[in-house]
């Protein structure tokens, strides 16, 4: 092995080449083989690339974790791929078992560099810096120079300057100096790796402890953290109910402003939730907006969404009020056209069901129909169709943002589908004495999301450890110096300073002539001659 | 408000013009490149692969040895002093931006892209300025900084406004400035990567026909420092931008948490700043993999940089993703 090659590159966790298979099939003989395998830099690397790669499906194909509702609309556009991409993970990749098992055998990789590293590191931190060569001019820097002073004055010297330039020292012989620094950077290299166990841990308690839940709360609304209160609630697979503490959240008001000049006409500029909480630890007022939670009792609000919801009166043959109250609709565009139904399942005779987009400031285009112009509600219109019969709602999981007309039967007037736009205050009569359904006024909602990960702490605890470990392994220098002092043939002392890098370093050489310069103890180097 | 978002575009249309003219200059020191004479037994690696670095270091630096009559030189000399220039004009671009915006002058993607432009050219010009002799670099960086602002001006320009309320956070300057200063070195890393790609193909026995070969584009390529230089000045590069690119993804999870409640949540940018990550730790990992040194980590490199791409703009044009507001 040349001395060149010595040089381990940044993040080397290899202890060593895996070798070939063992000629005779012991267990124990193959089980070593196999770890040697798993443990050697090319595996790693191998591993790391599949790893790049194994994660690009989750990119392209819907999340389940991340969106649920497009993972169902995926499944009825593409109805014959949905059942085979689904047996290969492809809408859970990141708790998929061919994803997991390239982390965790990364992971089982890095272990097992990382940890005989260690020992090997601790052994050559406390280890003093090892002899000089016998042959210095052999190393890849090498400087001499003659001066008049004794070799023990010279090597006392040489030890004093690389202690100051903060070498670790050690004198093996009279006349010798060997020298060691940058320790550091296999230090940083192994906390590293280290760290990104400590961030998978983190990870790991979070999926296992935490929760996130969603809820939609109409403006002068309020929910309680509870179970049942939550539209959607992810809670992690070790899962506390007692971890659930329901602390509640009024909405008071929702404040929206939007661009209204010429440049990104219509961008949202402000959404500001004003809320009154209460918690275990108390209750306040409180303003809450996008990059500004609010925490409570360890959980923290955060606005993800908002829109409109209209209130709704509907009455049926009857004249009775059966149906009274807000209704979210779904924001489908930058103008904040939105989509929703009402579901009326005691009207009599039978259940009604009403379809409609609701526009905030609502136009009329020629050729697209009503249009909304502006996301705030300056000119609020919802135009109306209306369904009579069975709303298929068997309690199966249903979204209350879509009809199922499968069993219903549109109601006309005059041949032609009823259809209606209304202002706030105005009603739709509906056809055959069935009933109306009354406009009343909006409301804005918010979709507050919950979140509770226990793992957070400790997840940056080790983002930032990882950064720690990575700056030192990539940018401190690993080298020895040796200084020999001897006497020369015309009574003077020659001195020697050759230097070895363990890394790549293209200073070395300015860092030798340096430290021959002072140990010289001037700083012309017109008396040295390499 | 208005009228420093002209000045800011009527200069980003300047720098570009200076851009143009810089990459015509460094065109034709590749047409000029010299034919250098024959004496390339000092600086083969033998191998054909990377030599060690005990060889490199007695290499030199054939740049600087170059047999020609120095026009090819001249038109670097030239180039090098227009893209200073366009530098120039290019940063003025960004500050009047930002002084139109009020604000850090990278809320949407035309300014994130107009202003990791100027740091390609920023890393470029450092590196010239720290004593790599990278000269060769404004071959590859000059044209792609022109792309950069071709897409701009054509694909992306929004007017100077105000920003969603989604980005309003002071993690929006950290986060996405830490990413520009990494897109910079990594640009600079992947032209060097392609270059050494290049090289290498040329250090074959052919090397001596190359030199003195009537194709401009394969004598320019054989009058660059060797690979294993090359594959010297990438690593640094990248162990300069990888810390960076580590700690923008991590801001990025901090700011997520912040402002979502997770700092990880699988995200299509999220996914693609991972597989940029993990396609950058390998390339440092095969940097120390016998057998991966040079080609095979150049090609790492180049990929970490298409992925970087992807996600600065596919991920906007191609998924759904909650970064997908910013400004397409």
């Amino acid at each position: 092995m040349r001395v060149t090659d010595v040089a381990d590159r940044a993040l080397d966790t290899s202890p060593e080449d895996p070798g070939t298979p063992p000629q005779s099939l012991g267990a124990a003989g193959w089980g070593r083989w196999a770890w040697r395998q798993l443990t050697s830099m090319r595996t790693a690397l191998l591993l790391l690339l599949l790893l790049a790669v194994l994660a690009v499906p989750g990119s392209v194909f819907p999340q389940r974790r991340v969106d649920r509702a497009a993972v169902a609309d995926f499944a009825r556009r593409h109805e014959d791929a949905y059942p085979w991409l689904e047996r290969l993970w492809a809408f859970d990749v990141y708790a998929s078992p061919w994803f997991s098992a390239t982390y965790l055998l990364l992971f089982l990789s890095l272990l097992g560099c990382v940890v005989p590293r260690m020992r090997q590191h601790w052994r050559a931190m406390r280890a003093r810096p090892p002899a000089p060569p016998r042959r210095l001019e052999r190393l890849p820097e090498h400087v001499t120079a003659t001066v008049s002073e004794t070799p023990a004055a010279v090597a006392e010297r040489a030890a004093a300057v690389l202690r100051a330039e903060r070498y670790r020292v050690a004198v093996p012989a009279p006349g010798e100096v060997a020298a060691e620094k940058g320790h550091l950077r296999e230090t940083g290299n192994l906390l590293f790796h280290a760290s990104l166990l400590v961030i998978l841990v983190a990870m790991a308690i979070g999926s296992m402890r935490g929760f996130t839940g969603n809820v939609v709360v109409v403006e002068r609304g309020f929910f309680v953290s509870t179970r049942a209160s939550y539209d959607t609630l992810r809670t992690g697979t070790h899962f506390d109910e007692r971890d659930l503490i329901p602390f509640s959240v009024q909405l008071d008001r929702f404040r929206v402003r939007y661009e209204e000049g010429p440049s990104q006409f219509g961008a949202p500029r402000e959404f500001t939730a004003e809320v009154r909480w209460q918690g275990s630890e108390g209750r306040g007022r409180a303003v809450v907006a996008p990059n500004q939670p609010l925490t409570i009792d360890g959980a923290r609000v955060f606005v993800t969404g908002n829109g409109y919801a209209p209130h709704f009166t509907v009455r049926d043959r009857s004249g009775e009020v059966v149906y009274e109250g807000a209704t979210p609709f779904l924001p489908r565009d930058g103008m904040n056209t939105s989509t929703g139904v009402v579901k009326v399942a005691d009207a009599q005779p039978e259940p009604l069901g009403f379809e409609g987009f609701f526009l905030p400031t609502a136009a009329f285009d020629p050729e697209r129909g009503p249009i909304s112009i502006f996301p705030d509600a300056r000119l609020p219109r919802v135009v109306l169709t209306a369904w009579q019969g069975d709303l298929a709602d068997d309690g199966r999981a249903q979204s209350v943002f879509t009809l199922d007309t499968s069993r219903m039967t549109q109601l006309e007037r005059n041949g032609t589908p009823l259809r209606a736009s209304l202002a706030p205050g105005e009603t739709m009569k509906l056809p055959g004495g069935l009933g109306s359904i009354t406009f009343d006024r909006v409301s804005r909602f918010v979709n507050f999301q919950v979140a509770h990960d226990p793992g957070r702490r400790l997840a940056l605890l080790g983002a930032l450890l990882v950064l720690g470990g990575l700056l030192p392994s990539l940018l401190v220098r690993r080298r020895r110096l040796w200084v020999r002092a001897t006497p020369g043939a015309d009574g003077r002392t020659v001195i020697e300073v050759a230097g070895l890098s363990r890394t790549e370093d293209d200073r070395l050489g300015d860092d030798v002539r340096r430290v021959a310069a002072r140990v010289c103890g001037d700083d012309d180097p017109s008396r040295q001659r390499e | 408000m208005g009228d420093l978002a002209d000045i800011s575009y009527g200069l980003v249309l300047s720098a570009m013009a200076v851009y143009a003219c810089a990459m015509v200059a460094f065109a034709a020191s590749v047409a000029f490149a010299p034919r250098r004479r024959v004496e390339v037994a000092a600086t083969a690696g033998g191998s054909g692969g990377v030599a060690s670095p005990a060889v490199e270091v007695r290499g030199g630096d054939p740049l600087e040895g170059s047999e020609g009559d120095g026009r090819g030189e001249r038109a670097t000399r030239i180039g090098i002093s227009l893209t200073a220039l366009a530098f120039l004009l290019h940063v003025a671009a960004v500050v009047t931006r930002a002084l139109a915006v009020e604000r850090a002058p990278w809320g949407n993607l035309y300014e994130f892209v107009l202003t990791m432009a100027l740091a390609a050219t920023a890393a470029y010009l450092l590196l010239l300025a720290r004593g790599h002799r990278v000269a060769f670099l404004g071959v590859v960086t000059v044209p792609f900084v022109l792309l950069a602002l071709g897409v701009c001006v054509a694909v992306l320009y929004v007017d100077a406004g105000d920003l969603v309320p989604a980005l309003k956070s002071y993690w929006l300057v950290i986060h996405v400035a830490v990413a520009i200063v990494s897109s910079g070195a990594l640009m600079a890393g992947a032209a060097l990567s392609l270059l050494l790609l290049a090289r290498d193909g040329g250090d074959d026995p052919g090397d001596v026909s190359a030199a003195t070969d009537g194709n401009a584009v394969r004598r320019w390529i054989a009058q660059l420092p060797p690979a294993p230089v090359l594959d010297r000045v990438a690593h640094q590069v990248h162990a300069f931008a990888f810390p960076l690119w580590t700690f923008a993804v991590i801001s990025g999870a901090i700011w997520a948490e912040r402002a979502w409640g997770r700092y990880w949540g699988w995200d299509a940018k999220e996914v693609w700043a991972f597989i940029t990550w993990v396609v950058y730790a390998a390339y440092l990992h095969a940097q120390s993999t016998a057998g991966w040194r040079g080609r095979r980590a150049a090609v790492l490199a180049l990929i970490g940089f298409v992925c970087f791409l992807f996600n600065l703009l596919g991920v906007n044009f191609w998924f759904t993703s909650l970064h997908s507001y910013a400004g397409v």
